[in-house]
């Protein structure tokens, strides 16, 4: 149906506004970034790159980025693997007990982040694991397992098993098969769980502050300490960074899942 | 039968094999030999046990009971991807990720072939179903009959000594399906290899196959030869399923040489003895009816009144439907040079007795045809 010009320009300012809602709150985060003050005043004053080499420089900065990235990284490959799996079990069983048991997994999502965390610092108190590596690997592997899972099942709802049949009766044994077919097929879904379960790591921030200790501190958990401390501009220098790096993550591999659907069609 | 095909194709028996889910017979006691190189068809309407006894010979589903040797190895509990059998799908199940070439080369990459004869071979294959210019396409490129001629070339490139095809011409429109059953007969005449089919389409049971094996609820009716099954049907079931029939339905009396039916009050002989059925039925073929207008001299030896319900022309001849005096409508083939009908007109219908098939009235039949 061809638009009114007047709807079609009432229909763009919408649009734009509901936009800039979205986004300004991200956005403000950068002009911030390079304030000369040790503020965080909006809109700033001056331009200095100094909060940027403070990331850089300062330990408690740069060891927390660290530690993030190397619990994020654990937590995505594990997550990765057993959410894969658990997908794998779900789809291949009895539909009314694989419901059950997909509720059950996906409860992290619902339950609210603070209940779980009292939870987990409770028996991380007994079990020692506040402040370890191991410990936040596997609070927060609970977390994005529910990820992984969502999206490798989607993924697993619309292969059709019948190209298993097909590689069977090509001479294919089964794990051949999960390694040429099954994989190469459900791997959009792979990729994406692990992107989120990444993510979910990356930023977490709730059952981070419960378990966290002065010597094992990620990147939000520095972050909010930084913030309630004094109103330190690398915050606003860390936010900038990680906004860039997430874009150009996501728009990466859009660019690649969309080349080879292109290749495809 | 090809004489390459004593050495490319195994032979198939199935010695009272039965798969049962729950209480539910799919299989009920299937005994087959299939010889080496034959074209065999399974037909048989939808849950007759004809699909499933295709996935037993792939191994796709277990036996309950009975044996099932293929080129004379038994093959219960080999699983699928050991047999070394070819099977194209109605489906097509191309893998999607994969370009035609490397679906065709699948199967032998998994063999260890090396590439340079992979390549050769691939190529034959394509060649051998005029898709050799596609090789680098998609699957989702290609039309339904092309990906089908794909997975053709996928399930014979590794030289099976058996091919099965389940419906595979199934989602396929008529001219298609058509053409592509010509070249099916023209691969299996070129390879040699055992074809076994399933279809639940009796025309095109009849157009391809050496042998056609009838299914109906989990059992195998008869075996035999496209003719023998429209000539000499051993059951009504067979009878209704290959080709159209007019079945008469009536009291019978035998007096040892001959046995006379009454329908309607009219009384129809044919010169055979009963074989001890209680209730035998009469099945006619359409082109042994012959229609006249009443009162006048008929051939043949027996006379059935009747009106015209339905008049087909079929280009070659005419098909007419004549509702009879019972209310049953016999079905009657009628070439262009004779008198033509319309509906309504009363007639009589003339046979010979010679011409009918005395058959055991099982009136499942009834309630399978689709």
């Amino acid at each position: 149906m061809e638009m009114k010009p007047l709807t079609r320009v009432i229909l763009g300012l919408v649009c734009l506004l509901v936009a800039i809602w979205l986004v300004a709150p991200t956005l403000v985060v950068v002009p911030m970034s390079f304030n000369e003050n040790k503020s965080l005043a909006f809109p700033p004053q001056g331009f200095s790159w100094q909060w940027y080499q403070n990331f850089a420089t300062n330990p408690d900065w740069s060891s927390s980025f660290l530690n993030s990235l190397k619990v994020a990284s654990l937590v995505a490959v594990l997550a990765t693997v057993l959410g894969t799996l658990a997908a794998f079990g779900l789809d291949r069983m009895k539909a009314r007990p694989a419901n059950l048991l997909r509720m059950l997994m996906l409860t992290p999502m619902v339950v609210p982040g603070v209940v779980l965390a009292i939870g987990i610092y409770a028996v991380y108190l007994d079990a020692q694991l506040v402040g370890t590596l191991t410990g936040f690997v596997l609070a927060h592997t609970i977390l994005a397992l529910p990820f992984v899972l969502i999206a490798v099942s989607a993924n697993l709802e619309v292969f059709d098993r019948r190209l298993e049949t097909a590689a069977a009766s090509l001479g294919a044994g089964a794990l051949t098969t999960f390694r040429t077919v099954t994989l190469p097929l459900i791997l959009p879904g792979i990729l994406s769980g692990l992107l989120f379960a990444f993510a979910t790591s990356f930023d977490e921030i709730v059952v981070s502050l419960f378990i966290t200790n002065p010597y094992l501190k990620t990147l939000p958990v520095q972050i909010f300490s930084s913030i309630t401390r004094d109103a330190d501009p690398t915050v606003a220098a860390v936010g900038t960074i990680l906004l860039f790096a997430t874009t150009l993550l996501i728009g990466g591999g859009m660019l690649l899942l969309g080349r080879e659907r292109k290749g495809r069609l | 039968m090809n004489p390459r095909a004593q050495n490319r194709g195994a032979a198939i028996d199935l010695d009272t094999v039965s798969k049962a889910y729950g209480s539910f017979k799919a299989l009920d006691g299937v005994s087959l030999r299939i010889e080496p190189g034959e074209f065999m068809t399974l037909l048989g309407p939808s849950g007759s046990g004809k699909t499933t006894t295709l996935n037993v010979i792939a191994g796709f589903t277990d036996v309950t009971s009975g044996k099932l040797l293929v080129g004379g190895n038994s093959v219960v509990g080999v699983p699928a991807h050991k047999r070394n059998i070819g099977v194209v799908f109605q489906h097509y199940a191309l893998f999607p990720h994969m370009t035609v070439g490397r679906n065709v080369a699948y199967p032998l990459t998994l063999r260890g072939i090396k590439p340079d004869e992979r390549k050769a071979r691939v190529a034959r294959a394509l060649d051998m179903v005029k898709m050799g210019d596609f090789a680098h396409r998609y699957p989702s490129e290609l039309s339904g009959g092309q990906q089908q001629r794909v997975a053709l070339a996928r399930a014979i490139v590794f030289d099976p000594p058996l091919l099965l095809m389940d419906e595979p011409l199934g989602a396929l429109d008529k001219k298609l399906r058509e053409w592509l059953q010509l070249e099916i007969k023209r691969i299996h005449r070129e390879l040699g290899t055992t074809f076994v089919y399933v279809t639940h389409d009796q025309e095109e049971a009849l157009v391809l196959s050496d042998r056609i094996a009838v299914f109906n609820r989990g059992r195998i009716e008869q075996v035999g030869t496209g003719r023998q099954l429209y000539d000499e049907p051993a059951t009504l079931f067979v009878g209704r399923f290959i080709g159209d029939s007019t079945v008469l339905r009536g009291k019978a009396r035998s007096d040892g040489t001959s046995t006379a039916l009454t329908v309607a009050g009219e009384t129809v002989s044919a010169p055979r003895r009963l074989n001890g059925e209680t209730s035998p039925v009469m099945l006619l073929r359409p082109e042994k009816l012959a229609i006249r207008r009443p009162g006048q001299d008929a051939t043949g030896t027996n006379r059935l009144s009747g009106t015209i319900a339905e008049a087909i022309y079929l280009g070659s001849g005419s098909k007419y439907e004549v509702k009879l005096a019972d209310a049953s409508t016999a079905i009657v083939r009628w070439p262009l040079a004779g008198e033509s009908f319309g509906l309504g007109d009363k007639v009589e219908l003339c046979f010979d007795g010679a011409d009918a098939k005395l058959l055991p009235d099982d009136s499942t039949a009834d309630t399978t045809l689709t």
